[in-house]
């Protein structure tokens, strides 16, 4: 993103920002390369017949085996033969950041066919890419939150997160009038009636940080910024190092410790690749600002399912919208702003 | 091809080697056996049930296994920094030191790169992290340049120690040229992989407690105590039950590093402590959790007390020359220090990291059953390498085993 369209007060480290747009690092005139490429002709300079090399090779081994012999085998019916071979296609695709639209495609259909023959059930998936113009921020005010929590309920709903072990993207802070801003202090896993005496209300969640350390460590690339600043993971290319959930300074991040469980009549099937698609045991997960609805327009489920108007969500880039009104009008302020990951979340006090 | 010729028959006679010894030595594989089938066993469990059969959860994330592997990282590198004064000093009594430090470096290596595979959620997807077929984030990612070092310096490690064992199998010297340059580079390189594993945790602004310039440094002076002393130690056990001759003079020698780096070590240890108490920051949480716990979380006082003792108890006995000439003493003492840096690198440098949350949550962490075992099976592993390495090396070197051209 160029200095120019930034659109709020940042921490000046003297950093040189890295261009978002083109990956040449011309930023005068026109980026020249814009035919989608495979992402292996891109980072390595390799064709993509490597990895099929590589599949071919492995196609003896032990991981695939149980598959190829399945899919070879005559007796096994024509769902079993399906089945396998997609399993075998899916774990050889590549990083989903790098696919050519083609890809994101394949991947997709095989997705929702897989599950179609798993449940007999239809699922809609989309792979839609960010829209010209468009960088999404956040704003909570901190004065309306009453802690009813709706917002994490309609999250879980929304986001087909694992029911088993309860897993929360948004966490609830209840803090003590008086005392200020006290995390130490503040309890975000309450049981009791809220709005609670003397006490105010704060949520955290992932703040989708415009230089986020979680991308820079990844070892593998399976997180990344898309261009409309929503920082996603792959779930099939992540290898479950957890390095991001100990770079991550927001506890943004949740982590599959288990295969995950959502009642078949409880999931949404209304999915994106990169946002509530079903997880598997041992990848990491998080808020995606519910790409899957933001999208296409809508507001995060979060935002839709506060009573008391505390969330805000929105296009900073467009003049108009409430969230840019929010940032011009209100004493806004972010956390640990210090450590200069300059999160798109903005907390204000009416 | 003869060297091929050269090499099968080495595996061959190593093979014989390692499978016939002494009683003891029969029970000693018998019960490593039966340590990394248990482990094995307790893995199994793991990859069915995900690493919720760990005691690692959201708030604490990494536990037992990388810290392990943390602590490791830093015996590989030490090991071989005796390869320095053996080969450029002419010190002819470190030799054996050595060859002894290498095999140690290679069990080590691979004991870490076997708990990183231990703790990753998606063993099987592995493969991203290939360069080529993969996707490999380099040079961002510290975790991408920590694959890269311990790799090159596993392969360094191996092909050195290799070549020379198999001069001498032939009954040849090996030759100075050829080696040295390895050596030199193996040394920097280990320099390396301390200054990679450090910065992957130095790295992170989430986390106070290792963001801390020290770190690095902190590192290399532990594991420059923590690696000799297990050297000395092992060097005794060779001493007493083979033919394998290590004059006192070698171990005193290691000795003096040991104490050196100790003394180094625990000055730095001063250093943090007082930054961390004298004017105590928001910061400092971790560091109180960790040395006198907050409210009713207590869990890592026992350990980190217990390792603050020993460390220091031994430093002190160490600086004594007297002390440290009495080989009996020595011995103990570089065990007592070797637990201390193992805790004190290990679970009082990662758990403490995670505690208190980024929001302030403290949320202990006591590894699961399944992790223990698995931790266990991972060490009986890497004493069984080295046991097969150390006894293949040290019958080459006595000349029991050589090579014979058929006719
Ligand atoms: S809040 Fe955490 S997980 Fe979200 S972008 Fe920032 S660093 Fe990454
Ligand atoms: S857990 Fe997954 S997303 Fe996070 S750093 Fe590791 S591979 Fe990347």
């Amino acid at each position: 993103m160029s200095e120019t369209n930034k659109k709020w007060y940042s921490l000046n480290l003297n950093q040189s920002k890295k261009s978002d747009s083109c990956g040449c690092g011309n930023n005068e005139g026109s980026c020249s390369e814009e035919k989608p490429k495979d992402g292996f002709d891109q980072i390595m300079d390799v064709s993509m017949s490597r990895r099929s090399a590589f599949k071919k090779i492995t196609a003896g081994l032990v991981i695939g085996a149980g598959a190829v012999s399945t899919a070879c085998s005559v007796v096994s019916g024509d769902e079993s033969k399906e089945k396998s071979g997609i399993e075998w296609d899916e774990y050889f695709k590549g990083n989903y950041k790098l696919m050519t639209d083609e890809d994101k495609n394949k991947t997709v259909d095989r997705l929702t066919r897989s599950y179609e023959l798993r449940t007999g059930k239809n699922l809609s998936m989309s792979s839609k890419d960010a829209e010209e113009d468009v960088l999404f921020g956040y704003a909570f005010n901190i004065s309306k939150c009453q802690g009813y929590m709706d917002c994490v309920n309609a999250c879980v709903e929304e986001n087909n997160q694992d029911r088993s072990t309860e897993m929360q993207y948004i966490r609830i802070h209840e803090m003590e009038d008086g005392k200020g801003f006290n995390f130490e202090e503040s309890d975000d896993n309450y049981y009791h009636e809220v709005p609670a005496e003397n006490h105010f209300y704060m949520g955290t969640q992932c703040f989708h940080c415009d230089n986020p350390p979680c991308v820079e460590v990844c070892p593998v690339q399976a997180t990344w910024k898309e261009k409309d600043g929503i920082v996603v993971i792959d779930y099939d290319w992540c290898i479950g190092c957890r390095y991001c959930m100990a770079a991550c300074p927001y506890d943004g991040r949740r982590f599959n410790w288990k295969t995950p469980e959502v009642p078949e009549q409880e999931v949404n099937k209304k999915q994106h690749y990169l946002g509530n698609r079903l997880r598997k045991k041992g990848v990491m997960e998080k808020c995606t600002f519910c790409i899957q609805r933001t999208r296409e327009g809508q507001n995060p489920a979060c935002v839709e399912a506060c009573p008391t108007g505390s969330r805000t969500f929105g296009n900073l880039l467009d003049p108009k919208s409430n969230i840019r009104w929010i940032l011009e009008n209100k004493k806004v302020f972010r956390l640990k702003e210090d450590l200069g990951t300059e999160p798109k979340f903005w907390y204000y006090m009416d | 091809m003869k060297t091929l010729k050269v090499f099968g028959s080495l595996v061959k006679d190593a093979f014989l080697e390692v499978t016939h010894g002494s009683k003891s030595y029969h029970i000693w594989m018998a019960v490593l056996s039966f340590i990394m089938l248990f482990g094995m066993y307790n893995y199994s469990i793991q990859l069915e049930e995900g690493l919720s059969a760990t005691g690692m959860t959201d708030r604490v994330s990494w536990g037992l296994y990388i810290s392990n592997f943390t602590f490791l990282v830093g015996v590989a590198a030490a090991a071989v920094m005796l390869v320095l004064p053996a080969y450029v000093l002419k010190n002819i009594d470190f030799k054996q030191a050595v060859l002894i430090g290498e095999g140690l470096a290679v069990s080590a290596l691979l004991m870490c790169l076997a708990f990183v595979v231990a703790d990753m959620g998606g063993p099987a997807r592995l493969w991203h992290m290939i360069p080529i077929i993969g996707v490999f984030n380099f040079p961002n990612s510290m975790l991408a340049w920590d694959v890269i070092v311990l790799n090159g310096y596993l392969f360094i490690n191996i092909t050195i120690p290799l070549y020379i064992l198999i001069m001498r199998y032939q009954g040849k010297t090996p030759n100075p040229k050829i080696y040295i340059p390895g050596v030199f580079i193996s040394v920097f390189w280990a320099v390396g992989i301390h200054m990679v594993t450090a910065f992957l945790y130095q790295g992170l602004q989430a986390r106070p407690f290792w963001n801390n310039a020290l770190l690095g440094p902190r590192f290399l002076a532990s594991a420059f105590a923590a690696g000799p002393a297990l050297i000395i130690i092992v060097l005794a056990i060779i001493r007493k039950f083979t033919a394998f001759k290590v004059p006192d003079n070698t171990i005193k020698k290691i000795s003096m590093i040991v104490t050196v780096a100790a003394q180094i070590n625990l000055i730095m240890l001063i250093s943090e402590l007082f930054k961390e108490f004298y004017a105590p920051t928001h910061h400092s949480i971790s560091a109180v959790y960790l040395f006198f716990g907050i409210g009713d979380k207590t869990a890592l006082l026992p350990w980190i007390w217990t390792s603050i003792s020993l460390n220091v108890f031994a430093t002190v006995a160490l600086t004594f020359h007297k002390v440290r000439s009495n080989l009996k003493l020595l011995y103990v003492l570089c065990g007592m220090l070797f637990v201390a840096i193992w805790i004190e690198k290990g679970f009082g440098l990662i758990v403490p990291g995670f505690i208190p949350g980024p929001w302030g949550k403290i949320a202990e962490y006591t590894p699961s059953l399944v992790e223990i075992s698995v931790t266990l099976g991972i060490w009986a592993m890497g004493a069984f390498i080295f046991t097969v390495l150390a006894k293949t090396g040290i019958a080459i070197e006595l000349g029991q085993l050589v090579y014979k051209k058929k006719k």
